[in-house]
């Protein structure tokens, strides 16, 4: 079997989902892997459903859309319950903290992180919460290195944020370690 | 040994390129989801390489700027999606009459009528062929990623200036949308073809008259001096309106002879899979994913299936697959419509194998496995 991981993002228009997974994919690019990235959205500009879709392998992507979901990222409750039944199994669910989870007796992976609070208080921007999360899901999977990842992210934002989103994968990182020590 | 470029790139993106690269100098539309990024990034870059971006007030007038601008010498192209793809039918019409090259990228989504802005379809593939009135010479490819994007909208410059003519850049929502992985060729890689110009600048300029043995007629720009007038309506050489049913039957016969004449030059496609297959699947644009990723999954379970991916969507591969069909009895058109391209199969293999749809409309992409059961239904 390749070595293909199928990300899913998942939360309400204006979140920076779909940012979010370009940065991702471009970052798997820079390791030298395949990416695509898909989306979907609806008609509306803000407040619409949501998602953004990464494909990242180390052979050829022919399909460019996500069935089953390796990891669901949930940040809000309406994208959660949408989204949970396209996990796969074994998958990973990282889903913000201010989401109550229906049922926790499931057999994929659950870390509930305060992805939208940290970005607000910590950092103090709410908007680099598509950021904190690309830096927990990178230090939950591996799926791209910390190198790439940082650079892709760089290369995306506006000028003159750069240190506010080194900060918020910093702190995407630590939030993913203190989650997996729970 | 390269210096090229690799990036995350979108199927929209990608489009502009390859039209910078085949020389866009002009670009007149009208945004419309999920084809508006071809505007947005046409307004950005034309400017930069001296070229024009004009927004005009709609689709309608979108599609006559850019007869106008190729018109005045410039290589043109618009972009839309469905609605604006059947307000431009009338004009797309006039440029195929008057021979004016120009490339329209039509990035399909759901219809009809405003049906699903962001959703992808596959439902105006029939609308290419017969969407403007009366016979009329058609080429319309269709790219399945986003580097097959930027080389097919240098090949739709080139066959539109080559053959005088209005090109079909079928995309969909999901090539159009889709980011991936592209290596962009170096400029100096990419074959460019530029429309014949008259040979001398004096009154003897017909602008509709082909030397012996040729069908396309040299093109003058407005501007450079030469008497040349336009009109849909049936011309002569001097581009005058007739009335002579002599003169229409030799006109439309000679656009006609253009394309049909010069089916071995357009049409494009690739085979897998096809030595031993007892099934083939014949698909297009983002389904031919879909579809590639189902047949390699039959072939693990070792059933005989062969893939054909068209990326001329017009005129019709014709030879090719009658050719497969000697020794493939069955074939699985799967699309986003409710069975659109499967007639014209049909239409050309006859009887000589079964041919069988695969359609969806609800918005979503067909996905490998829905291919992959229809597979095991009919081998």
């Amino acid at each position: 079997m390749v070595n293909q991981k199928e990300i899913r993002l998942s939360g309400s228009g204006g979140q920076g989902l779909i940012l979010g997974g370009i940065i991702l994919a471009e970052a798997a690019l820079l390791d030298g892997k395949n990416a695509i990235q898909s989306q979907s959205y609806g008609p509306e500009a803000r407040g619409g459903a949501s998602k953004a879709e990464v494909i990242i392998s180390d052979d050829t992507i022919d399909y460019p859309k996500v069935e089953k979901a390796d990891l669901l990222l949930a940040l809000t409750d309406k994208a959660y319950h949408k989204y949970i039944k396209t996990l796969k199994d074994d998958g990973i669910l990282i889903i913000d903290s201010n989401i109550e989870l229906d049922d926790t007796d499931k057999a994929y992976k659950i870390l509930q992180v305060p992805i939208i609070q940290s970005a607000s208080e910590k950092i103090g921007k709410a908007m680099v919460a598509n950021i904190v999360a690309l830096g927990v899901i990178r230090a939950v999977t591996d799926v791209v290195t910390e190198e790439a990842l940082e650079n892709a992210v760089l290369k995306r934002v506006p000028k003159g944020t750069e240190e506010l989103n080194k900060a918020a994968l910093q702190e995407g990182y630590l939030l993913a370690k203190a989650s997996k020590n729970k | 040994m390269s210096n090229r470029q690799i990036k995350l790139m979108q199927g929209n993106e990608a489009c502009v390129e390859g039209a910078l690269a085949a020389g866009m100098k002009f670009y007149a539309g009208y945004p419309i989801t999920p084809s508006t990024e071809i505007a947005e990034l046409c307004s950005q870059k034309l400017p930069v390489v001296g070229g024009k971006f004009i927004q005009m007030e709609d689709e309608i007038a979108g599609m006559a700027a850019t007869i106008g601008g190729s018109l005045a010498g410039l290589k043109s192209m618009t972009a839309t999606s469905g609605p604006g793809f059947s307000l431009k039918q009338e004009n797309i019409g006039y440029a195929a009459l008057t021979e004016v090259p120009c490339v329209i990228v039509d990035v399909q989504r759901a219809g009809p009528s405003t049906g699903l802005p962001t959703a992808p379809s596959q439902g105006d593939i029939m609308q290419a062929k017969w969407g403007t009135h009366g016979d009329h010479p058609v080429i319309a490819l269709s790219p399945t990623s986003v580097r097959e994007t930027f080389d097919l909208t240098v090949k739709a410059f080139n066959l539109s200036e080559k053959y005088r003519t209005p090109v079909l850049l079928m995309l969909d929502e999901i090539v159009g949308h889709m980011r991936e992985k592209i290596e962009i060729p170096n400029l100096d890689e990419i074959e460019v073809f530029d429309r014949v110009k008259p040979k001398v600048c004096d009154d003897s300029y017909r602008a509709y008259r082909v030397e012996e043995g040729q069908l396309v007629p040299p093109m003058a720009a407005f501007g450079e001096g030469f008497h040349f007038h336009v009109t849909g309506l049936m011309h002569d050489e001097y581009g005058f309106p007739s009335n002579d049913s002599e003169v229409a039957d030799k006109l439309l016969r000679r656009i006609m002879d253009k394309i049909d004449n010069n089916v071995d030059d357009i049409v494009i496609f690739e085979e897998e899979f096809t030595e031993d297959a007892e099934l083939l699947i014949l698909a297009y644009g983002g389904t031919y994913r879909s579809a590639r990723s189902a047949v390699k999954k039959a072939r693990s379970e070792g059933l005989k299936v062969g893939l054909f991916k068209a990326l001329t969507i017009w005129p019709f591969p014709e030879t090719r697959v009658k050719e497969l069909t000697n020794n493939i009895k069955k074939i699985l058109v799967p699309e986003l419509n409710l069975g659109q391209y499967v007639q014209e199969v049909e239409r050309v293999v006859k009887n000589t194998a079964d041919v069988y749809s695969l359609g969806k409309v609800n918005g979503e992409a067909i996905t490998p496995d829905e291919i992959l059961a229809k597979i095991r239904e009919v081998l």
